[in-house]
């Protein structure tokens, strides 16, 4: 054993300095002990315990900084590392950071929040929706798997409390011009909607902006609002709060079609509101003569250029080059082989994929989707091809354990090649969706697959259309132009609307007519 | 208000889950907040269904726990005197020696406490000598109890034998009192464990020479207010349990003169001065009985679920709350933090002390970030000790406004522990607190931060739970 020992006059350093200095050399250098210490009696004595000579202690004092090393080598450089250290400082490693907050309550002792966006795990969804509602905060929940009993009680409270409750399984809302979870960018307006549909939603949203209108505030309800057990309470509530702002002129609802007595529920609150609705129940009847004031449609796109022309945008022209898309139809439709029937739809967008089919069960047949409620609609076996097929991706069954497709489109690319593998097939319809929480290059990262699948047809003899639709707007943060243009290149058409993707679908497989 | 109210409103957001939303909230230059959430209760399942339980008297707990905090603060604490603690502590007798923490046999008690009370029998003369007092203390002939059931408390040990003075603190709104040891100092003290002639000898001194000058300047000044101190103090980079520098030179300057004006000899007078001078930590054994006074005074509050007492023994952590004298306890931590030169961890005995009240009453490690100066025991940076002091609002009831941070721009200390805030956030009180080495006699070895076991709180949620909802 070597003992080395190093006086340093006249510089003082509190203990708790040394302490975590010697702490640290302890850990980092081969040393039997290492002390710094001030030279105080007290720690001259424990010195002098651990085996430190005597003489050299004992001219130091208090404001003395005493090094002490006993060390297995006899190298003294090692004083001079402890010195270097210690001179060096303790003020290392990471800037302090500020304080992360972990409950509500906690957070709104310093920051006036007037939301939440809740994105935990289903289980655990609720009681922080409720403690957020305690709070006085409008909430939007975007987890799903929360009880129907929990969503029926805090949208019961949240009602009480004149607070908004999105969600559950809410994905998208445009509030105050921010856009929440899954939405696109638009431009700011005087059309407000109330939506049980995350794309459904952002579909509208997003042609409205496209042909010229924007948005007051866009409400995102969740999937299961209109059922019976929860009567489209927050439905109602955000048709009262557009009735009263004073930005919308407006309003258009968005749903599935409602239970009858739900529907029932939500003409009764219309009737009182004077400004103009639009109602949107895809699938959904239209109850004839009950209001001037109320226009009943069937599809996304009438929803939007409905709400246009009240507002005064009226749509001349939806699709603005008509002629070229009825070229590219026939030069398409005429490369198909016959055996060549069907049309594919793989979609990342539920609602798209709801209103393709309900647009293309009046054009072909025999149809099959994941999302249909016609009994001889429904496919048994997603995962295997017959007729014409729509696929919902973001259905649970493909979701488990994944991020939905909208975040992470990889998803779909083995089911491209998969129907393109397929002799059947003569067309490909696929949706992009941009906008904030979708994938940063949806487009980019399905390129290559697209490119496969065309190479595996053609490799049988057969052409291969493709039909995309991009559900963006020019102010989304992917770029619409690029997502578009890459689609372009290789020759995919691209589509105005999503309704309009499914016409062009429908027309190729119908031989260009 | 009504929900088209939000439309005209700049939006701001708290952000629960996952983090990605919050790019895109940057994105629009929207103001938010992500939490660092987890699941409640550490995800247990029979304590979220607790927790649900008690869903329906949340309201019923918010006023109970206003009027605990209510009571705490109403309370005045002064210093009125330094007298022998079987002449003031009620259940005091000759045969009854007071320890820190939860009740504990003699069998289980921690090396430190078991060298303090062969000390305290020594000095008392029931044992000639530790061999004597091993066995009489072993015998079931002492009768032990928590100092915390007989309206005092102690640091480390804690232990208060019959003829040792104790400081007393009295309340006016409640006309009550508080009592506590008088501080040793450092080194080889008997709230260690160390029992040498030494330590005895000046126990011996702090009674008969010490203790009369002080209690007849607190008679002439008519007694101290030590929660002014305290505040003070505060604002003077103390948090008044492991820093008390400000605190003690505070109480020196306004004693000085009191003490200089009573009757003894000037020597004397000077001894009980200069004792208090050279002791770093004098004002924790004042800063300790003011936060037990104010304390008591909220126990007892029906469906309260606020904490009253924590406490160590050196075996377990107990804690009380307002609603039940019931402790509820769970084996003591080792205190994390630095070591003096020539010790190490396997030296440490587990958390022990009554001290830990400075942090039930919202000081100590709570307003650690008032005290920059201590914030190393972290192993680093202000910004800890004041993301602490920020943190433990979150599972307090209310706040003090007679305390305040001037690093925080003089926001009250957190003051409350909610045991249900506990259980939910799973975030446990922070204690700022030394390190006593396990073996009796040797004394402090390091000082650092420990947190009770989240079981005390567990136990007590569960415990409430049933109570209430029955």
């Amino acid at each position: 054993m070597h003992v080395f020992s190093k006086i340093l006059r006249n510089e003082y350093y509190d203990s708790v300095t040394l302490m975590s200095l010697t702490a640290r050399l302890q850990s980092q250098l081969d040393a039997e002990e290492i002390v710094v210490v001030m030279a105080t009696e007290m720690n001259k004595e424990i010195l002098l315990g651990l085996g430190f000579v005597a003489s050299a202690l004992h001219e130091a004092s208090a404001n003395d900084c005493i090094i002490g090393v006993i060390s297995k080598t006899n190298d003294a450089t090692i004083l001079d590392e402890v010195v270097r250290q210690l001179k060096q400082g303790v003020r290392q490693g990471d800037d302090g950071h500020r304080l992360a907050h972990k409950t509500i309550k906690g957070a709104l002792g310093d920051f006036d929040a007037n939301l939440v966006v809740i994105s935990t795990p289903g289980e655990y969804a609720a009681r922080e929706a409720e403690l957020a509602l305690i709070q006085g905060l409008h909430v939007m929940i975007f987890s799903d798997n929360v009880s129907i009993q929990d969503e029926k009680r805090l949208k019961q409270m949240a009602r009480d409390k004149g607070l908004l409750l999105m969600g559950p399984d809410c994905g998208t809302a445009i509030i105050n011009g921010v856009g929440l979870c899954f939405a696109n960018r638009v431009r700011a307006g005087n059309i407000g909607l109330v939506a049980a549909s995350g794309t459904g939603l952002q579909e509208v949203s997003v042609l409205i902006h496209r042909w010229g209108g924007g948005i007051s505030q866009a409400i995102g309800v969740g999937g299961r609002d209109l059922s019976v057990e929860i009567g489209g309470i927050m439905m109602l509530e955000g048709v009262r709060a557009l009735s009263r702002d004073m930005q919308t002129e407006v309003i258009v609802l968005i749903s599935k079609p409602p239970a009858r007595e739900v529907q029932r529920a939500i003409l009764d609150v219309l009737r009182g509101v004077e400004k103009p609705a639009i109602i949107c129940f895809l699938d959904g009847g239209a109850p004839e003569g009950l209001d001037p004031n109320w226009r009943f449609v069937a599809t996304l796109e009438a929803a939007a250029t409905t709400a246009l022309s009240l507002v005064g945008l009226q749509v001349e022209e939806k699709v603005v080059d008509a002629s070229f898309f009825a070229a590219r139809v026939a030069e398409e439709s005429r490369k198909m082989h016959p055996a060549q029937r069907f049309m594919r739809g793989l979609y990342c967008g539920g609602t798209l994929c709801a209103e393709a089919l309900s647009i293309a069960r009046k054009e072909v047949h025999p149809l099959f989707s994941n999302v249909a409620k016609l009994d001889g609609e429904k496919l048994a076996d997603p995962l295997t091809s017959r007729g014409h097929r729509f696929v919902d991706l973001g259905d649970d069954m493909f979701t488990r354990g994944r991020p939905h497709p909208m975040i992470d489109p990889n998803i779909r690319l083995a089911r491209i090649l998969q129907e393109a593998a397929d002799p059947e097939t003569a067309v490909l319809l696929l949706d992009f969706e941009l906008g904030y929480g979708s994938h940063s290059d949806p487009v980019g990262v399905t390129l290559d697959a697209l490119r496969i699948a065309r190479e595996i047809a053609g490799a049988e003899g057969r052409h291969l259309a493709i039909v995309g639709y991009v559900c963006g707007t020019d102010l989304d943060k992917q770029g619409f132009a690029s997502q578009c243009e890459k689609l372009k290149s290789l020759g995919v058409i691209v589509a105005t609307s999503n309704a309009h993707a499914v016409q062009l679908a429908c027309k190729i497989v119908s031989g260009g007519a | 208000m009504g929900m088209h109210n939000l439309f005209g409103q700049t939006l701001k957001v708290i952000n629960v889950g996952t983090p990605t939303f919050t790019e895109d909230l940057h994105l629009q230059n929207v103001s938010y907040v992500h939490l660092e959430w987890r699941p409640p209760a550490q995800g247990d399942a029979e304590l979220i269904e607790v927790l649900e339980r008690l869903a329906p008297y949340r309201a019923v707990i918010e006023s109970a726990n206003d009027e605990v905090l209510r009571r705490i603060k109403a309370v005045t604490g002064r210093l009125i005197g330094v007298k022998r603690a079987r002449d003031v502590i009620p259940g005091m007798d000759a045969q009854t020696i007071l320890h820190a923490g939860p009740p504990v046999l003699w069998a289980n008690m921690a090396g430190p406490m078991r060298g303090a009370v062969m000390g305290a029998l020594v000095y008392e003369g029931l044992a000639k000598n530790n061999e004597e007092a091993l066995a009489l203390a072993a015998s079931g002939a002492v009768r032990f109890a928590p100092c915390h059931e007989h309206s005092a408390v102690g640091p480390m040990a804690g232990v208060i034998s019959p003829s040792m003075p104790v400081h007393v603190l009295y309340d006016e709104a409640n006309k009550s009192y508080a009592y506590c040891t008088i501080n040793e100092g450092l080194g080889k003290v008997l709230r260690y464990g160390a029992n040498s002639d030494e330590v005895l000898q000046r126990l011996s001194w702090m009674e008969k020479e010490f203790a009369p000058v002080l209690d007849a300047a607190l008679t002439l000044c008519g007694g101290m207010d030590i929660g002014g101190i305290i505040a003070q103090a505060l604002q003077m980079g103390d948090e008044c349990h492991n820093r008390n520098k400000a605190a003690g030179c505070l109480f020196l300057r306004e004693m000085m003169g009191h003490v200089l004006r009573t009757d003894f000899p000037l020597p004397q007078k000077i001894a009980a001065l200069e004792f208090i001078k050279a002791n770093d930590h004098y004002f924790l054994n004042l800063s300790m009985p003011y936060c037990k006074l104010a304390l008591q005074a909220g126990q007892g509050v029906k469906h309260a679920t606020v904490c009253t007492i924590m406490a160590r023994n050196g075996f377990e952590f107990g804690i009380k709350i307002s609603s039940s004298d019931k402790w509820f306890t769970g084996p003591a931590n080792y205190v994390e933090g630095l070591l003096f030169p020539g010790f190490t961890q396997e030296d440490a005995a587990p958390d022990i002390g009554d001290s830990a009240i400075t942090e039930t009453m919202g000081i100590g490690g709570f307003a650690m970030g008032g005290a920059p100066a201590i914030v190393k025991f972290v192993g680093g940076r202000v910004q800890d000790a004041l993301n602490y002091s920020l943190q433990m609002h979150e599972i307090c009831h209310g706040e003090n406004s007679s305390f305040t941070l001037p690093t925080l721009d003089f926001k009250p200390t957190a003051l409350g522990i909610d045991i249900i805030k506990v259980v939910e956030t799973g975030i446990l009180p922070i204690i700022n607190t030394g390190i006593a080495h396990k073996e009796p006699g040797v004394g402090q070895v390091g000082a650092g931060l420990v947190t009770p076991p989240f079981k005390c709180f567990r136990a007590a949620l569960v415990e409430f739970a049933a109570t209430v909802t029955k």
